[in-house]
């Protein structure tokens, strides 16, 4: 072989890459020792798991293929990509599940060793998917993944199953290779991870450079790529998906409101990753209970609001059904109170590992009564920080429940972030009545912005009953006056709609007026804006606005809608947010485009969508 | 929990006018709820009562102290949650058959389980008296009601089988009418470490007026009821001439000098004994077979929920390197641009 002739290197703005094998073939680990070496080297990132929607689907079947995808790029990065530029297949049945996910043109690597009669057969293909002609529209690298492996561990005194159990370094070598990635972040991440046994420490890395030698030896790899580090913001990062992020936020809310923060919670898809890191850091002080149901979940949250927490729920679609009724509570008693909601495609069970937007009207209207509470939606992975953190803010400083929506993209997906400094965030003021101060009425607004004070129990002389009936303006005594039910819904009303004096105005990107205004809200953020920036770049006229305060909404919100001629609301439910616009800028129109198949949009469709309107079509 | 102060029943009475009709058992339960509190000398500020729905779960309005009035059945979750922010607080918890056995009996048991330290009192009239008379959990069957109007056909549930079923720690029983015994019931539940339960057999004037006549009936009320006292044998009876044997594994009730019976063959109340296998037969023993236990009938402390939180938290903060967010946020994988 050519090994002392170097292939030739070709320069890429940004690349996708899709590793796919059997959930025991340690796909999402491969995945991410890529991510995290890309990111080390300098590169715009962002990444998505595919976990199987069985736990323990049968191996070799198509149910129980797992895949990582990794966005990579010199460029601006804010998508873990739609179609990816090489997908890794260990085996047939992950061949089958991400054809259709692959660019023509694209290159395959799949580990030859597996593709057998038996295996096509689990799969569900009839014969071998390799020789369909459709298979010429990519470069399929066919490489003895297992073999290999085998041959180059041969020396080593392993059991064949520790054996097996390496070869997706064997593919991530590979695919260092082909992307000109160096090893020595991995190295070192073994070294870590396998100190009390060098056996599996050398056998990892063994493989590992058994598959960049081999890439970089196989005739079917012309060249290999490379993609220049981006120029990055100074800082120190780290890689973060939506759900930890929201976690650390509301720690963050907890330190800078010096109050204890509660987690009330039931394990529930995709909400429950939350509730597990917020489990692991009672270091910082936080007690988290796993509650015996979803309603148990938020009362005791309530009940630990009612005595001074920052008191938190998390959950998804199903389990924000279930709290209906004890958010009403929450919005009655004027309690703290935020609300996590990672939406999933529903109705009911639904689909509880995929993404969707569905969920908006529920948050913001969703409860027996007028009961108006603070809506907010995180947009990308890394900032559920900041918007759980903003939820906490408004529940105390505002003394109302608040929801935050994510959703199951967020959650899972993950990005690069620039860790932030505590010193930097701002304070948060809950309105605590303490001891000896001159009265306390519990139900008398403090100030313009019609928030009542919190005097919890245990401080003397401030003895107060609340509850869920309805209460008397000032005194909170029981109450069935007619005329005070009015006064007492209008304030609520009132107080939730005063929070519009402490959130940010909308940004605008683009032009200010014009023809085209884009409109998104939440978790649609990433391919909205690439779809906005790719059109901008050949030369469509638009400008976007995307919703992260929904109720209520930024002041500016009319001024800006009011700027375009055209509206189009793009999300992932039947037109939601649409209709909610609709209703509350009277007289404006809206186009909408939805998509409700437990998947983001995709740049490539939304392009599409957008220049259909804009050329009139 | 260790302030004492000095405060008289009336304190813990609040300026609302107590709503309850008259001849209403809640009544009585109330006052020996204002007792009870203002002889344990826990100040007013620490003390927080939360109810659920229901004619009982009005209790909220009626106390000077920090209270809460929830919703359906949710009342031990709350309550939950008030003690695990706050252990210092002694937390009340009112419900009544149809709060805590029927729409909130997967919270009444799973409190129970975790041994989180409450004080609940769960009031048993048998019938749901603020939606107006249709059958509870605890009705028994056959029971005629609004919606019932041909008797039940489900069998009831017994508070302190589902308590003891629970892993329940503390389970006494008092009747609407006797305020001191309740009064004394409430006083030992404040003390005790960990979940305790106090069903008060109450009687509802209006819906099923003198559901516990058969226990309660002066005529043979002393026959009927056995006030169990710890370390004392289970006599009871006008004539204090009957108790309460074991023999087969049974409970049995015999008389004083029949059979060659004394005082010695009698079975010694112990709401400390680990096993509750006495505590529950005790607590299922009914009219006509056996006099209905009141008292104490089970008290055996375990670490509560709320210490063992503490423990947990104070050890992985002694030996977690994270001190703060910030920590947090630069611990595990980071790298600098
Ligand atoms: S309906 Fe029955 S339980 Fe309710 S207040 Fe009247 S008597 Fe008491």
């Amino acid at each position: 072989m050519a090994d002392n002739i170097k292939k030739p290197v070709r320069e890429l703005e940004n690349v996708v890459i899709r590793f796919s094998g059997d959930s025991g073939d340690g796909m999402q680990l491969t995945g991410t020792l890529f991510s995290d070496t890309s990111a080390l080297f300098g590169n715009y990132l962002a990444t998505f798991p595919d976990y199987p929607a069985e736990i323990r689907a049968p191996q070799g079947t198509v149910g129980g293929v797992s895949g990582f995808q990794v966005h990579f790029g010199h460029g601006e990065v804010n998508t873990p990509g739609d179609y990816a530029d090489v997908l890794v297949a260990m085996n047939p049945a992950a061949l089958k599940a991400n054809t259709k996910w692959v660019k023509s043109g694209g290159i395959i690597i799949v580990d030859i060793d597996s593709f057998t009669e038996k295996n096509f057969q689990k799969a569900g293909y009839n014969n071998d998917p390799l020789t369909d002609p459709k298979m010429k529209d990519y470069n399929v690298i066919q490489a003895p993944i297992t073999s290999l492996t085998q041959e180059s561990l041969k020396d080593l005194n392993l059991d064949n199953k520790s054996v097996l159990r390496s070869k997706n370094m064997f593919a991530l070598g590979m695919v260092y290779w082909l992307f000109d990635r160096p090893m020595d972040f991995t190295n070192k991440f073994f070294e870590n991870k396998f100190k009390k046994n060098p056996v599996v420490l050398e056998a990892n890395k063994t493989v590992l450079k058994a598959g960049y030698q081999y890439a970089e030896s196989s005739e079917a790899l012309q060249s290999s790529y490379s993609v220049a580090p981006a120029k990055i913001e100074k800082g120190i990062y780290r890689n973060i998906n939506g759900n930890v992020a929201t976690a650390w936020g509301l720690l963050a809310a907890a330190e800078k409101s010096k109050l204890t923060l509660f987690l009330g919670s039931y394990p529930i898809t995709p909400a429950t990753d939350i509730l597990q890191e917020l489990s692991t850091r009672k270091d910082l002080g936080v007690k988290t209970f796993q509650a015996e149901d979803e309603i148990a979940g938020i009362c005791s949250a309530i009940g630990a609001s009612f005595a001074g927490h920052l008191a938190v729920t998390t959950t998804s679609g199903p389990g924000l059904s279930l709290k209906t009724e004890a958010t009403g509570l929450a919005v009655i008693t004027e309690l703290p109170l935020v609300i996590v909601n990672v939406q999933r495609g529903g109705p009911s069970t639904g689909l509880p590992t995929k993404t969707e937007q569905a969920d908006l009207l529920q948050a913001i209207y969703g409860r027996h009564g007028e009961s108006p509470l603070v809506v907010l939606a995180a947009s990308t992975p890394s900032n559920c920080f900041h918007y759980a953190f903003v939820a906490a803010k408004i529940a105390l400083e505002h003394m109302t429940p608040v929801i935050l929506l994510t959703d199951g993209f967020l959650a899972n997906g993950s990005e690069p972030w620039k860790i932030p400094e505590m010193k930097d965030l701002p304070d948060i003021k809950p309105p605590l009545i303490k001891e000896g101060a001159e009265d306390y009425k519990p139900y008398k607004r403090l100030n313009d912005n019609m928030v009542r004070g919190w005097a919890v129990p245990g401080t003397k002389g401030f003895e107060h009953r609340l509850g869920g009936l309805e209460k008397m303006a000032v005194t909170g005594a029981v109450s069935y006056v007619p005329e005070n039910h009015q006064v007492m819904v209008n304030e609520r009303e009132k107080k939730v709609e005063a929070v519009v004096n402490d959130i940010p105005d909308l940004k605008i990107l683009g032009e200010e007026s014009g023809e085209l205004l884009l409109i998104g809200w939440g978790g649609t953020y990433g391919h909205l804006y690439t779809a906005f920036r790719e059109l901008r770049k050949e030369g469509f006229k638009l400008s976007y606005i995307h919703f992260n305060y929904i109720k209520p909404f930024p002041k500016n919100t009319a001024q800006i809608l009011n700027s375009f001629k055209k509206r189009l609301v793009c999300e992932l439910n039947l037109g939601q947010m649409a209709n909610y616009l609709r209703m509350k800028f009277e007289g404006l129109s809206f186009l909408q485009y939805n998509k409700v198949q437990g998947l983001p949009f995709t740049v490539i469709e939304l392009k599409e969508q957008i220049k259909k309107i804009l050329e009139g079509k | 929990m260790n302030e004492q102060v000095t405060l008289q029943p009336k304190d813990f009475k609040s300026d609302q006018e107590v709503r309850w009709c008259a001849g209403c058992g809640d009544h009585a339960v109330l006052s020996a709820v204002h007792r009870a509190m203002a002889q344990t000398g826990i100040p007013r500020e620490k003390i927080a009562l939360i109810s659920g729905i229901g004619c009982s779960s009005r209790f909220p309005y009626y106390m000077n102290t920090y209270a809460f009035h929830g919703i359906h059945g949710r009342a031990p979750a709350i309550a939950s949650g008030v003690k695990m922010a706050n252990p210092d607080l002694s937390v009340w918890v009112i419900t009544g058959d149809g709060d805590a056995l029927a729409i909130g009996g997967n919270h009444f048991i799973h409190v129970i389980r975790r041994n989180i330290n409450l004080n609940i009192i769960l009031l048993n009239n048998q019938i749901y008296g603020l939606t107006k008379g249709q059958y509870s959990p605890t009705s028994f069957q056959g029971q005629i009601s609004k919606t019932s109007p041909f008797g039940t056909i489900e069998p009831p549930f017994h508070p302190g089988e589902l308590t003891l079923g629970a892993q329940g720690n503390f389970f006494a029983r008092s009747l609407d009418y006797n305020v001191k015994l309740t009064t004394d019931i409430l006083v030992e539940a404040a003390k005790f470490q960990g979940t305790s339960v106090v069903e008060v057999l109450q009687n509802c004037v209006i819906y099923n007026d003198n559901a516990y006549g058969y226990i309660n009936d002066k005529a043979y009320k002393e026959d009927r009821q056995l006030i169990l006292e710890q370390g004392k044998p289970m006599i009871f009876g006008k004539n204090n001439d009957k108790g309460i044997i074991m023999e087969d594994m049974q409970l049995k009730v015999v008389k004083l000098g029949e059979n060659g019976i004394t005082e010695k063959n009698i079975l010694i109340h112990d709401a400390k004994a680990q096993s509750p296998l006495i505590h529950w037969m005790l607590a299922k023993m009914n009219f006509p077979e056996f006099p209905v236990a009141f008292g104490v009938i089970r008290a055996v402390e375990e670490d509560t929920y709320s210490l063992k939180m503490k423990r947990q938290i104070e050890y992985i903060q002694k030996n977690s390197k994270i001190k703060n967010v910030d920590d947090l946020l630069r611990s595990g994988n980071t790298w600098e641009v």
